[in-house]
């Protein structure tokens, strides 16, 4: 952009730095002070020093100083601040120059070059003559320099050379021309700084200094301009904190000013400069609430003072220059580290600079459409170049007093400044300040302010007549303003859009801002909804639509031939628009009436389509488009002839469609792709609106939700209702539904391991054969996994199936059922382990049906579950006992003993045990050689719930065998019984459920001692007992016999024996016992003591086997002797 | 129409205000519920300015809700200055906004009494809501919120 008058001096909006001149360096030819030069120039980072340094000639003419005012009392100044001025003290009067010259000390002609150097200086002063500026010398020299003191040439030399050059000893520097340059250089610049530094002090001081002369009549000019250039030597010094304060005493100062309309633009050309400046050093010193407040009270002193009327557009563009300075001021802050809120950013300043320039445009257009011509001495031109004060008049440059020196000059100035105005760019000016608006509020989160700003650009694109573009931007922003239901806002837009398209002869886009605005989202009124009815009529004949009212007369005619053209094209000219994400006026609305359909069921759809238009609207086409496109034929309705399809403003209209599926589609899901409507015709235009999936538009979800959120539901009509029909856009495609029933019939709970016997019985209620029908029983799948191992189905009861039976029975043939007969069959189940079941039945079957006269074959089938639990059907407990039924915990080798088992059902339905056995492991019968066999003793006993069964045997462990283990346990066996319901039949087969024997740990018995005695005794009869001693061991054994007196007991044999016995032998003793007391007598004790091996046979081990006790009988009568034998 | 609104927006910028104030409330969504300003011809920079608002309200909203169990008030206070006009914001619990607009150069209205305006308008739209025959969600319509809004904006403007 090109920079205007009102852009900000760019002399103003540079950092100020001490201004150093270096002179007699010649950077073009010599390599060594091209390396200075380069030394100074590179690398000028933070830390370095702020100066600028500029290269002169030793000769160079610096401005003339004028001279100085001795008294103020008859001068009146001409302006505030001259243009030339900050300029000249930046890059013209330098703080210090420095005269650079090659000489060594020991040079061989020292004097003429000390002259030579001394006239140089000379010739650098002379040019400065009246100014403070310093003057150095710097010596390039070849040798580096001894340290101080110690080179007695060069002090001399050096003082000689200052005299003749009348310098301080300070100013002269030694440059040694050596490999630490830069370190010399920037310990050179830092002298220079000072050198600088104490320039612009005296400056500061001599400004001041001129306080005193000033009166505040008529010096009051001065007063501003003496502070603003104090406070600018400040900042050249780097005195930012005295500048803030010179620049604050500046700035009030200005606004101390008598303002009339001559001079307000200078006023507030200066207080626009020194606002700048403060508010800039407010963001260097970090205090950006100072340079926010500042800048308030800036725009609140200066908003009234608008000056001229004939130029009022000059202040909304100084205006809008402010704002977009502070916020380039902001936004360069927050570049360097400032951090920003969303409601203080630098986006607000920008939109209120773009707002100004809004109101410059509009001023410009209200004020300058009278101007003609343009006057013929160009009152803005100005021969001497530019102005000599900021702010001022060309044409009165210098003319301070309130009125204008030369009305017709004045007349003439204000004209040409009008045709000047003309000819800026304000659109361009606007958009771009809103686009970087934009920017900002992009990034502080305000996406509706950025939409609003984009709105805003879009109108100035449209002003601008670059309708492309602002329709782009319309766009793009309309959806939110749509989604979020700002119906208002979204009017105004579509407005603005519809005006672009017309003038872009877009034929698309104004048919669709037309459809938008006759909708129910638009605020317009019945009178310009007919208007704009009215053209999209014209559109859908093929005629040019009427200009829209407020279009631009000039561009109005472009418009229309693009619209000749473009309907002059002949033929069906076809024009696709979705609608779905606008509000347009025709509502659509489509739904399945039931979210499945059988497949001998008539599939419906219903369409609702609703015009909200001013206007009755007449359909050509209406069609639905489904997932499956072989259906969209039934989907069709047109308007003949006959039957026209007109949908009348507010009155919601019904098309029914229906269909009949295919049997492919059956588990499928048909869809509603698109639905569409067509308007227009033949050889005009087609325009063809579709909505895609079931129709609907943006605004319609919104109403959906708040119609049923709404108490008011009685007594609606469709009308009425409208809101709350609801969308279906898919519906399932489900099996016929059989007719057949499935009945089944079992006996739970399953007992584990049974055939468990499940009937079935279908039975047909169909009015045809239903075909080829399939039987798949079992466990239903998915179930855990250890079931699916555990259970076997099977169609076979007979037998007891085995592990090879699968858990699902699939697909078992019935053969055909003619209507009203019934299939039986059984299907028998195993469940090994108990738990809970379910079971599937699943029949299918085929059927020819007729759905409205066509033929179709379906698949029908029909499911039942069940659940079966499981359980044991009787409990067994097995113990081994010895003959005295006394519980062991170890088996005695070669001795008999007993097992007795116990079996307790706990089915529910009485069981019927046919028989058991024992399959025996390391034991034998009792008597193996007689009785190699056990008999059960449960044959075919009937147990119900709770009873019990026992069996006893009497078993024997063989003798050990030198390899069989004694300490650790040995498997016994197992005990078989086998069973069956006693409710099923007497051919099904027996269970034989198996049972492991308990482990015993073998005992060998070395000793045993056992003992004939009868069962029983009689009071005063001889009790005849004989007792065996079995020597088992390979070694003779000595045993120690005694028999204990009993009080009850008489009796005749040894008392007390000590014998031998040799291995494998027996000894036979026999007692008379003779009983004295009747009933339980505990017989005498027998003491036994194996002396050879006391530790392992104890007395009472070797008794355990002996009987304790006897019954003896009471002496009795000889008849009862005889009703005892009985 | 809106074209003419547009351009007598525009106009409106340099300097007299055509409204002194408005009040809007905006549903939990975010779409205007009502809205209504002292002078008709500048009510779509009103609308616009509502809308606007409703980022920097939306924004207190959520920085309340980071921190769990802390009571929000009510009032939001100012929500942003311009050059023209002052915003004022007010949610209540169910998330409905109320938007105050007073001309900036309105300097007369302390922050109590947006506040109590505030309060009175938030009771009278509770009494709207009581209404069995209103539709909470559908835009107000009720002669008494009329009421209080029309002596709102004689009181202040």
């Amino acid at each position: 952009m090109a920079t205007s008058q009102w852009d900000l001096p760019p002399e103003l909006c540079c950092r100020p730095m001490a201004f150093v001149a270096l002179t007699g360096l010649d950077v073009t030819y010599n390599a060594v002070h091209r390396a200075i030069w380069d030394a100074f120039c590179a690398n000028r980072r933070a830390d370095r020093v702020p100066i600028s340094f500029k290269v002169l000639l030793g000769d160079h003419e610096y401005p003339k100083c004028r001279t100085k005012r001795t008294s103020y009392e008859w001068y009146i100044p001409k302006g505030i601040l001259k243009t030339g001025w900050m300029n000249k003290h930046l890059n013209l009067v330098p703080a210090l120059v420095v005269l650079f010259y090659e000489l060594d000390w020991d040079h061989p002609q020292w004097k003429e070059k000390q002259s030579e150097c001394a006239t140089k200086v000379e010739i650098v002063r002379t040019s400065l003559q009246g100014r403070n500026t310093k003057v150095a010398v710097v010596l390039i020299q070849k040798k580096t320099p001894l340290p101080p003191g110690e080179d007695l040439v060069a002090s001399e030399r050096a003082s000689t050379l200052c005299n003749a050059c009348d310098l301080s000893g300070k100013s002269l520097f030694v440059l040694p021309h050596t490999d630490h340059l830069v370190g010399y250089i920037i310990r050179l610049e830092n002298a220079f700084y000072e050198h600088a530094h104490t320039y612009y002090y005296t400056e500061i001081r001599r400004v001041k200094s001129h306080k005193e002369f000033l009166n505040k009549t008529t010096h009051q000019l001065l007063f501003v301009r003496h502070q603003f250039k104090m406070a600018f030597f400040s900042e050249l010094k780097q005195d930012t904190q005295n500048a803030l304060k010179y620049y604050r005493t500046s700035y009030s100062l200005v606004h101390e000013l008598r303002t009339h309309e001559t001079n307000i633009l200078e006023i507030k050309t200066l207080a626009g400069f020194i606002n700048y400046k403060i508010c800039r050093l407010c963001f260097q010193h970090n205090t950006p609430l100072d340079a926010i407040a500042q800048f308030r009270k800036h725009i609140d002193l200066c908003k009234k003072k608008i000056g001229s009327a004939e130029l009022a557009f000059e202040h909304a563009a100084w205006m809008s220059k402010q704002f977009q300075s502070f916020g380039e001021l902001f936004d360069e802050a927050i570049k360097l580290g400032l951090t920003a809120i969303q409601t203080q950013n630098p986006g607000f300043y920008y939109q209120q600079a773009a707002s100004y320039s809004q109101e410059r445009k509009q001023q410009a257009q209200q004020l300058c459409q009278a101007a003609v011509n343009y006057p013929a001495p160009n009152p803005l031109d100005n021969l001497i170049g530019g102005l000599d004060f900021y702010g001022q008049r060309p044409w009165r440059q210098g003319h301070q007093s309130i009125d204008p020196p030369d009305t017709e000059k004045e007349k003439s100035g204000i004209v040409a400044l009008q045709i000047k105005e003309r000819n800026v760019p304000h659109s361009e000016l606007i958009i771009a300040l809103l686009s970087n608006a934009v920017a900002q509020f992009k990034k502080y989160k305000c996406p509706r302010m950025k939409s609003h700003l984009m709105v805003q650009m879009g109108e100035e694109y449209y002003h601008a007549k670059d309708f492309a573009k602002a329709l782009k931007l319309l766009d793009y922003v309309m959806c939110d303003y749509r989604t979020e239901r700002w119906f208002a806002l979204l009017t105004s837009i579509l407005t603005v859009a519809l005006r672009c398209a017309w003038l872009m002869g877009s034929v698309r886009d104004y048919t669709l801002y037309c459809m938008e605005l006759l909708g129910r989202a638009s605020t317009l009124n019945d009178e310009q909804k007919s208007r704009i009815e009215k053209n999209f009529m014209k559109v859908l004949e093929n005629e040019v639509p009427d200009a829209e009212p407020e279009c631009d007369p000039s561009s109005v005619n472009a418009a229309t031939a693009l619209w000749n053209d473009c309907t002059a094209v002949t033929g069906t000219k076809e024009l696709h628009l979705e609608v779905q994400d606008y509000v347009p006026f025709i509502q659509c609305k489509g739904r399945f009436i039931s979210p499945s359909f059988h497949v001998d069921q008539l599939i419906l759809i219903q369409v609702f389509l609703r015009s909200d238009g001013p206007h009755p609207v007449s359909v050509s086409k209406l069609s639905v488009s489904l997932s499956n496109q072989d259906y969209n034929q039934w989907c069709v309705e047109e308007s003949t002839a006959h039957h026209n399809i007109t949908l009348f403003p507010g009155k919601p209209k019904i098309f029914d469609f229906n269909f009949v599926a295919k049997i492919e589609d059956v588990g499928k899901k048909i869809e509603m792709t698109s639905i569409e409507l067509m308007l227009g015709g033949a050889n005009r235009r087609l325009l063809v609106v579709s909505w895609r999936g079931a129709g609907g538009d943006v605004a319609s979800a919104h109403e959906a939700l708040q119609a049923s959120r709404s108490s008011r539901r009685w007594g609606r009509s469709l009308e009425t209702d409208w809101d709350c029909l609801s969308l279906q856009n898919s519906t399932m495609i489900i099996s016929r539904v059989p007719k057949i029933s499935l009945q089944l019939s079992h006996q739970p709970p399953a007992l584990t391991n049974e055939m468990y016997c499940i009937n079935i019985t279908v039975q047909s209620h169909e009015e045809g054969v239903a075909k080829d029908v399939r039987l798949t029983a079992g466990l239903k799948p998915g179930q855990d996994a250890n079931l699916s191992q555990t259970t076997y189905t099977t169609l076979d009861g007979s037998r007891v199936c085995d592990h090879s039976a699968p858990p699902l029975l699939p697909d078992v043939h019935l053969g055909d059922l003619h209507p009203g007969e019934q299939l039986q069959t059984s299907v028998y189940v195993k469940c090994v382990s108990t738990g809970s079941r379910v079971f599937l039945f699943h029949v299918a079957y085929t059927m020819d049906t007729l759905v409205e006269g066509r033929p179709l074959v379906c698949k029908c089938h029909k499911d039942e579950t069940i659940t079966i639990e499981t359980v044991v059907p009787f409990e067994v407990s097995m113990k081994f006992v010895s003959t005295k039924f006394e519980a062991l915990d170890q088996l005695p080798v070669d001795i008999p003993f007993l097992l007795i088992t116990d079996i307790l059902s706990s089915s529910s339905w009485p069981l019927l045990l046919t028989s058991s056995s024992l399959q025996l492991l390391h034991l034998t019968t009792s008597a193996p050689q007689l009785d190699p066999q056990l008999n059960s003793q449960i044959h075919r006993v009937v147990l119900q719930k709770g009873e019990c069964a026992t069996e006893c045997f009497c078993l024997r462990c063989p003798p050990l065998t030198s390899n069989t283990s004694s300490t650790s346990p040995v498997a016994t066996g197992h005990y078989l019984i086998s069973w069956r319901r006693q409710s099923s039949c007497s051919d099904s087969p027996q269970i034989t459920t198996s049972f492991t024997l308990p482990a015993f740990v073998m005992e060998p018995v070395p000793v045993y001692i056992n003992a004939d005695v009868p069962s029983f005794g009689r009071v005063r009869e001889s009790l005849p007992v004989c007792y065996y001693i079995e020597n088992r061991t390979a070694l003779a054994q000595e045993v120690e016999m005694a028999v204990e007196p009993s009080e009850a007991f008489m009796f005749s044999g040894l008392k007390q024996v000590r014998l031998r016995i040799l291995p494998g032998s027996k000894q036979q003793m026999l007692y008379n016992y003779y009983p004295l007391m009747a009933g339980y007598q505990t017989l005498p004790q027998l003491n036994v003591v194996l002396p050879r091996c006391p530790s392992s046979s104890s007395s009472h081990a070797l008794r355990r086997f002996l009987p304790q006790r006897i019954f003896i009988k009471p002496q009795g009568q000889p008849a009862d002797d005889v009703s005892i034998a009985a | 129409m809106f074209g003419d609104s547009i351009r007598k927006c525009l106009a409106g910028l340099q300097g007299t205000q055509t409204w002194r104030v408005g009040i809007a409330v905006i549903a939990k969504e975010n779409y205007p519920l009502y809205i209504r300003s002292v002078a008709s011809q500048s009510e779509l920079k009103f609308h616009y300015t509502v809308h606007t608002s409703l980022d920097v309200v939306e924004e207190k909203i959520s920085a309340v809700g980071k921190s769990l169990g802390d009571q929000r008030e009510l009032y939001l206070g100012l929500l942003y200055p311009t050059e023209d006009y002052k915003v004022y914001g007010y949610v209540t619990n169910s998330k409905v906004k109320f938007v105050i607009v007073v001309d900036s150069s309105n300097t007369s209205l302390r922050d109590n009494e947006i506040r109590s305006m505030f309060r009175k308008l938030h009771n009278s739209f509770t009494d709207v809501m009581c209404n069995p025959f209103h539709n909470p969600g559908d835009p107000i319509q009720s002669k008494a919120f009329d009421g209080i809004v029309s002596g709102m904006m004689v009181q202040t403007g």
